[in-house]
């Protein structure tokens, strides 16, 4: 049987067309259900997420609403050297790093201490610790506006708790809103207040996931509780303390904007100390209506934030696989 | 000698009795909640006692007259009352349900797109465009400025609560779904009438979050909403506080505007904290087991 070359290439062709059209249909029928229960999620990634991506352009712009993203002129590298040629860059890097070691560093022992404590009532009386919790969980649930609210009714000056408290004392009223040098530490307490609770149950899962044999053992040894917290419940969790924090570094160049923006309710005389990335993205393009400075900000802060949690996770990978984040 | 024994079992005792963790936990709760109690207090107390004594633990002279005045003049909290709920219910139930499809699918060891797929969502927790091209997409191209969409679109598929899903579905048991495929069940059936049904904690937990999310939602109306009749309720607070703000750092601005008093504002503040509170009791039975689900590898 001699068949002419181009047909039998046309057959193969042909075969393998079939092949690939039925081996679609059946992968399809396979995977398509999920692929398209995917999809709506997929999509809103795509427009809200992927598509600002490409949006960075816009750091290397001179962006002008009129002409539109595409055809506004390039200038290089000319917004961020105004950028880094104001004193503003450095202020709020150095503002958004210092505050959020303050933060993971308080937050982090705070969290500790109170799964270490609730470790220890909760199993003799469970209806306080459920209100311990639930009591120190609260204020996680509550928006930064309302926060802004309970801060104020602390700290304003005329009539504010805290003033008042003072001048009972007989000692001197402080302008807390024009005295920039208080605020990293009524910062460091909100964030403490708002998030120490929910960090804690982080914690006290970690707790409650060691084996009991340990600890009864440790109780047939003749060890004090004291013993037991020091030298089992301690350096069992302390992977688990490493990865949070190491998780909480890779977010080290985000700040949480709610914090900073309600609760020094936007008061310039304390940007000193209170100004920070987010704060300064945001007030540069809706404020300022300086885009492209704003996008060189933001652009710089989304890269450094890259490599960090991308190089928290690695460290994170090489102290336990389990919890890396990718 | 026989003191130093009943001390030491004094001491003993009260180590036992764990007494001194209680009443540290006590006082740490109750500072967790000082804040609430002044807020409070403040909405009950009169506006010439909030003057006098300033914000206190329990109202000096009791007063209902805040309340009076919001239940009168109710067209402005009411309304923004009316666009919370709709964007919080709204958002976070089709949220939800979207979430939960693609944590589903991406959950799913045999669904062949599953790497490539889970890579594709959990990227964007890593990088992102920064605020300028976001706010320039939604802005200028999607036309969503003064939209309830610009208040519900942007969160409905957030990849930590799908990471949170996916985890969850991932441990459910899969003998039910070859049964169920046995059956000749679709995955559609799947999805809705096994994994769903046995995924009440994990449902419930992001269901929370997202609401949360939505009804403590500012930062969205601060970007894209300058019509009042679309203010929700955290930006009028944010607002209404603002404004006392320019109003007492430019005194000449003040020409008409009607501030709330103090009391006012600050039950305005226990009506956006209420429903919290209640969401808040209702699901918290599932909460803890929740938050601990984000184990997060595959």
């Amino acid at each position: 049987m001699q068949q002419p070359l181009v047909e039998k290439v046309q057959q193969q062709q042909h075969q393998v067309s079939i092949t690939r059209s039925a081996r679609f249909r059946r992968m399809w029928a396979k995977n398509g259900s999920l692929f398209l229960m995917a999809l709506p999620g997929l999509l809103l990634l795509f427009v809200f997420s992927y598509l600002p991506m490409f949006g960075i352009i816009i750091a290397f712009k001179d962006y002008r609403a009129a002409q539109g993203l595409f055809d506004s002129a390039w200038v290089g590298l000319k917004n961020f050297e105004f950028l880094f040629g104001t004193q503003d860059a450095w202020r709020v890097t150095f503002n958004t790093l210092f505050l959020n070691s303050l933060f993971i560093v308080t937050s982090t022992t705070g969290a500790i201490f109170l799964a270490l404590m609730l470790n220890e009532v909760r199993e003799r009386s469970k209806i306080m610790t459920n209100f311990y919790q639930s009591a120190l969980l609260l204020p996680h649930f509550i928006s930064y506006v309302i926060v802004g609210y309970f801060v104020f009714a602390f700290l304003n000056t005329d009539n504010g708790l805290v003033n008042h408290t003072l001048a009972g004392f007989g000692v001197e009223q402080i302008s807390w809103y024009s005295s920039p040098q208080y605020w990293p530490t009524i910062l460091t307490s909100v964030n403490l207040w708002k998030h120490v609770g929910f960090n804690s149950i982080i914690y006290l899962s970690g707790i409650l996931a060691i084996n009991p044999e340990y600890f009864e053992a440790a109780k047939i040894d003749g060890a004090s509780k004291w013993k037991q917290i020091t030298r089992i419940t301690i350096p069992l969790i302390f992977p688990l303390v490493i990865i949070t924090t190491l998780l909480a570094i890779g977010r080290i160049f985000y700040a949480d904007f709610g914090l900073f923006y309600q609760v020094t309710r936007d008061n310039g005389l304390l940007y000193p100390t209170t100004d920070v990335l987010d704060t300064y993205v945001y007030r540069a393009l809706r404020v300022n209506g300086d885009v492209g400075m704003s996008a060189a900000a933001g652009l710089y802060q989304a890269l450094i934030g890259f490599i960090l949690v991308v190089g928290a996770n690695w460290i994170v990978r090489r102290v336990d696989s389990d919890k890396a984040l990718f | 000698m026989i003191t130093t024994v009943s001390r030491k079992s004094f001491w003993d005792r009260l180590k036992s009795s764990n007494l001194i963790i209680h009443l540290i936990l006590l006082i740490l709760s109750i500072m967790a909640l000082v804040p609430f109690l002044m807020l409070i207090s403040a909405s009950f107390s009169s506006e010439i006692a909030i003057g006098k004594y300033g914000y206190t633990l329990f109202p000096q002279q009791f007063s209902m007259e805040a309340y009076d005045y919001l239940f009168r003049d109710f067209g402005q909290i009411l309304n923004s009352y009316l666009i919370t709920l709709i964007v919080s219910l709204g958002g976070s139930s089709v949220g939800l349900l979207i979430m939960s499809l693609l944590a589903f699918s991406l959950s799913r060891k045999d669904f062949r797109f599953r790497k490539p797929l889970s890579f594709y969502v959990f990227f964007t927790m890593l990088f992102n465009g920064g605020l300028v091209p976001w706010y320039i997409l939604i802005t200028q191209y999607l036309h969503l400025k003064n939209t309830m969409f610009a208040l519900i679109l942007p969160y409905l598929v957030i990849p930590w609560f799908v990471l949170l899903l996916r985890t969850y579905f991932a441990g459910l048991p899969t003998e039910l779904f070859e049964a169920a495929r046995i059956d000749g069940a679709s995955e559609w059936r799947l999805f809705f009438q096994i994994v769903l049904p046995l995924s009440t904690p994990a449902l419930a937990t992001v269901g929370l979050f997202s609401l949360l999310q939505y009804w403590n939602d500012w930062w969205l109306a601060l970007l894209f909403i300058d019509d009042r009749k679309l203010f929700p309720l955290q930006y009028l607070l944010y607002t209404i506080q603002s404004n006392i703000d320019a109003i007492s750092q430019n005194p000449e601005m003040n020409s008409g505007v009607i501030i709330p008093t103090q009391g006012v504002r600050m039950a305005m503040a226990v009506l956006a904290i209420g429903p919290i509170i209640f969401a808040f009791l209702f699901v918290q039975r599932y909460f803890v087991r929740g938050i601990t689900l984000g184990g997060i590898k595959e």
